[in-house]
């Protein structure tokens, strides 16, 4: 433990803070309201995905307070109603949708492709303040009293029998979905176009790939999202029928189209958390990412095959039994390409140089968590089983265990890998490790349980339930406390660090990648010169590439 | 029931069961042994390859075809077994028997309504005896419900405007929770109710304490006289509307060359909106019933339409129920 801190080797002399970086390059408030460099709309989103994580927690925790108990003696049913789909809500389409892409994403992938900012960068400013509509719309509908419909809008409850905020809520999800859109248009053309020299297409890391796979989906899936809330407003608002059947409309039809998006939705939160794994491990095991080619592929297979399983939703909705096989078909594909970089991963290890750090222990969790995620979801793939696991805790957990499990362990580790690069500080030690291992800990606790109570037929989004599921839901419960400390402590750390933590310098954890061979933080326009690229991603054992400083020569050929 | 004991595994107590128990165990050894074996390994290796020196670099493996075509084709192969091992059994799940007895359920904010066969009808409890196959045709009045009985492990979706079907066979009498599974609003988790599983006997002692109300059967016989349906639809058909012998059987011609399923939503929607799907050979005269029967009276209708066939295709006049033989 005492070696965990990877500092350089040549760290001779103390590394000292650069005098200018995009931090001071320039003062007040309007320099971050209307900054257009993706590096400080990575923070004005790091921070805005902070407080809707923590309200989202917040929920979280009331959820679990509940259900100690088998009565409903802490909420009116109602409330409970209103408190697990603010939950989801806001954790989904306000923390876990833009987590990665819009903080890390944004601050990065400029700088791993060396480009001086994103395509666009003022429709990248545009993202934001879109999320912050949408955002602001939902804590409306929120402090007005809430929306009881879970965050799925079945109809014809939503449409015909909801009688809270549905339509607000509605329209705040579709305003914030064009910031997904910006996000996803922006990555995509940046990916293709703003490429230094040399760096083609299979020198990427695997975190640009991964993000070219979820701008993909950005935006071709959630333009079908923002159109079947506005038919759900338009049902409400004017009486059409496109769903009640009393009104002439379709139930199932809503599931259709909600899960079209929904369910490569998953993907949108998991890709980019795969593409900080293959970045950390690679980095830590100071190696090749094994199977770099198939990591990148996968990343784009899941990405086409995700968009082609959401009928899997739905195998006792009443949908016919022949699509139901089509969808369970296609389902099990998309276990091959995530199962390939699962094996890679582990496979990378193999002859590593393996640092004991944060962001690597982070990484592991995910591997595990992952692995646990992926396979209880074929689980529920898996026809025959899924009639008796759907709509019971076994889908609460398997969708816990990737979303907070993979999706969040990415995310975290991620913080912490590239946190000295954004702010220049050094976060390590003995309560980032502890962190680490609390949140692993406390998740297995709070989720593991319910995929037990989720086989013995306990239903979702059930406020009180029967005596027998009691010691369960207590363990569960007691779990989450666990979980909850995981998640507060590095609040405080970085925080801390942001003034006393140790200066990183430029690359405190040795790695290779164009990020790391500028300054932490990095200058306002990213590289002092363009950098030209003559290397294949995370080659450790050439000597250093050193390709700053080198005059910018034809642009990128491919 | 538990006491203080952790439950892991609930109750085995219909046919289909123990199948979705073997496929559950088969898929649990999988997760097992792959979780097992990546933690393993990943412990394993992350122990073994510690950095020892700071300038140590780990050795330029960039990955092994052979490797990874077998760790894409093992795991295609699995799930390919899982696959069609589940499809196998969605299928039993999925096949409504022709001989069971038919029971009527109706879910609404927040309470399930039964009728059995012979007219009982009973709120949020529901009695089946052992060892019968069971079958319920359910619609909703509101929202979209779901009929799940954990002991059975069977679940289906429940809608308005139309019929979805769920079957089982008890072995164990006991009493068993009934669950709604599709978040319906305020007292979704109150929408509970239980199944009683009876022995024979018990349950036609069962049957024969408490009042009982006319069949399904014959009140939609009574409908069907109230409306006068007999005017178009006489046994020996008077061209305007197709017999009701007719119409019986598995398909039906349409008017537009399309064959379809006689199933109970076909006959929802023929009464409800007749224009939609015309029988061939006739022309578009029915009104809509649409508003003026109860969607409880449209089950009735489709029950009593439905016996007709019994009648009119079984070479053995039926037993299975008295209003049946009620109406020769």
């Amino acid at each position: 433990m005492a070696r965990s801190m990877t500092l350089t080797p040549d760290a001779t002399p103390e590394p000292e803070m650069p005098k200018e970086h995009y931090l001071n390059a320039s003062h007040g408030l309007k320099s971050w309201l209307l900054t257009t460099d993706h590096k400080r709309i990575g923070i004005l989103y790091l921070v805005s995905v902070s407080v809707f994580f923590l309200l989202g927690g917040i929920y979280a925790g009331l959820i679990r307070l509940e259900l100690v108990t088998p009565e409903g003696d802490l909420f009116q049913p109602d409330t409970y109603n209103r408190v697990f789909t603010m939950h989801a809500i806001l954790m989904i389409f306000f923390f876990l949708v833009p987590s990665i892409p819009a903080t890390l994403g944004n601050f990065l992938l400029p700088l791993m492709i060396g480009a001086k900012d994103v395509a666009f960068p003022k429709l990248n400013l545009a993202s934001w303040y879109m999320y912050l509509i949408g955002a602001t719309l939902t804590m409306v509908a929120l402090f007005a009293g809430g929306v009881d419909t879970g965050w799925t809008f079945y109809t014809p409850f939503s449409t015909t029998y909801s009688n809270s905020y549905v339509t607000t809520v509605a329209i705040g999800i579709f305003v914030n979905g064009f910031s997904s859109i910006f996000t996803g248009v922006n990555f995509l053309v940046t990916i293709h176009r703003m490429r230094a020299p040399g760096m083609t297409w299979f020198r990427l890391p695997l975190f640009v790939w991964a993000h070219y796979a979820t701008s993909l989906i950005m935006v071709l899936g959630t333009p079908v999202l923002a159109i079947t809330l506005l038919l759900v407003g338009f049902e409400r608002m004017f009486g059409l029928g496109f769903f009640d059947p009393a009104l002439g409309g379709d139930p199932v039809l809503f599931q259709h189209l909600f899960w079209f998006y929904s369910h490569p939705a998953v993907y949108i939160m998991i890709l980019p958390s795969m593409g900080v794994i293959s970045e950390i491990i690679s980095a830590f095991t100071r190696k090749p990412i094994f199977g770099y080619k198939l990591i990148a592929f996968s990343s784009l297979g899941i990405a086409v095959i995700g968009f082609l399983v959401w009928g899997h939703h739905l195998f006792v909705s009443s949908q016919s039994i022949y699509a139901g096989l089509i969808f369970s078909f296609l389902t099990m594909l998309v276990a091959v390409p995530s199962a390939i970089k699962v094996f890679n991963w582990s496979a990378t290890l193999y002859r590593g140089s393996i640092a004991y750090t944060t962001p690597m222990f982070y990484a592991l969790g995910f591997l595990g968590l992952f692995t646990i995620g992926g396979l209880t979801g074929l689980m529920l793939g898996t026809l025959g089983l899924d009639i008796h696991m759907h709509d019971t805790y076994f889908v609460v957990a398997h969708f816990h265990y990737i979303m907070v499990g993979g999706a969040l362990m990415g995310y975290l580790g991620g913080m912490h890998f590239w946190w000295p690069k954004i702010f220049g500080r050094i976060v390590g030690g003995f309560w980032p490790h502890l962190s680490a291992l609390l949140v692993f800990v406390g998740f297995n606790l709070t989720f593991f349980p319910q995929f037990v109570l989720g086989y013995l037929g306990m239903p979702r989004r059930y406020h009180v339930y029967p005596d027998e599921f009691q010691v369960l839901h207590v363990l569960s419960t007691a779990g989450a406390t666990v979980l909850a400390l995981g998640y507060a402590m590095p609040v405080f750390y970085f925080v801390w660090s942001l003034k006393y933590g140790k200066v990183a310098g430029d690359n405190p954890w040795g790695a290779v990648g164009l990020e790391w061979e500028t300054t932490s933080p990095p200058p306002l326009h990213n590289f002092e010169s363009m950098p030209v690229v003559d290397f294949d991603a995370y080659q450790y054992h050439q000597p250093k590439p050193h390709s700053q400083g080198k005059p910018a020569t034809a642009p990128s050929a491919s | 029931m538990f006491d203080f004991d952790v439950p892991l595994f609930p109750e085995q107590a219909s046919t289909f069961a123990p199948q979705v128990d073997a496929l559950y165990f088969f898929a649990l050894a999988v997760t097992a042994f792959f979780t097992l074996g990546i933690f393993v390994a990943v412990i394993y290796l992350f122990v073994r390859y510690r950095r020892r020196d700071e300038d140590e670099y780990g050795d330029p493996i960039h990955g092994s075809v052979a490797l990874e075509i077998a760790w894409s084709v093992i795991p295609f192969i699995i799930t390919m077994v899982m696959f069609g091992w589940g499809a196998h059994v969605f299928l039993v799940g999925m096949t409504t028997p022709e001989d069971a007895r038919e029971y009527l359920a109706t879910g609404k904010q927040w309470m399930w309504k039964f009728q059995h066969p012979e007219g009982h009808r009973e709120i949020n409890t529901l009695h089946v005896p052992v060892g019968e196959k069971v079958k319920l045709t359910m619609t909703s009045e509101d929202v979209i419900h779901s009929f799940f009985v954990p002991a059975f492990r069977v679940k289906q979706d429940v809608l308005p405007g139309r019929y979805t079907q769920v079957w089982f066979e008890a072995t164990k009498p006991g009493a068993y929770h009934l669950f709604c599974t599709e978040y319906c609003g305020a007292e979704h988790s109150q929408m509970i109710g239980t199944v009683y599983v009876l022995e024979q006997d018990e349950y036609q002692e069962w049957l024969s304490g408490g009042i009982v109300g006319s069949s399904p059967v014959a009140s939609g016989q009574e409908l069907f006289a109230q409306y006068a349906c007999n005017t178009c639809h006489e046994q020996d058909g008077n061209r305007r509307g197709p017999s009701l012998h007719e119409i019986a059987g598995a398909e039906v011609q349409l008017a537009d060359g399309r064959t379809v399923e006689r199933d109970e939503n076909y006959l929802r929607e023929a009464i409800l909106n007749p224009a939609a799907k015309l029988v061939a050979g006739y022309s578009n005269l029915m009104p809509t019933y649409q508003g003026q029967i109860s969607d409880e009276g449209v089950g009735h209708l489709i029950a009593y339409i439905k016996s007709l066939d019994t009648v009119a295709h079984e070479t053995e006049a039926s037993d299975d129920t008295e209003a049946v033989a009620s109406l020769d």
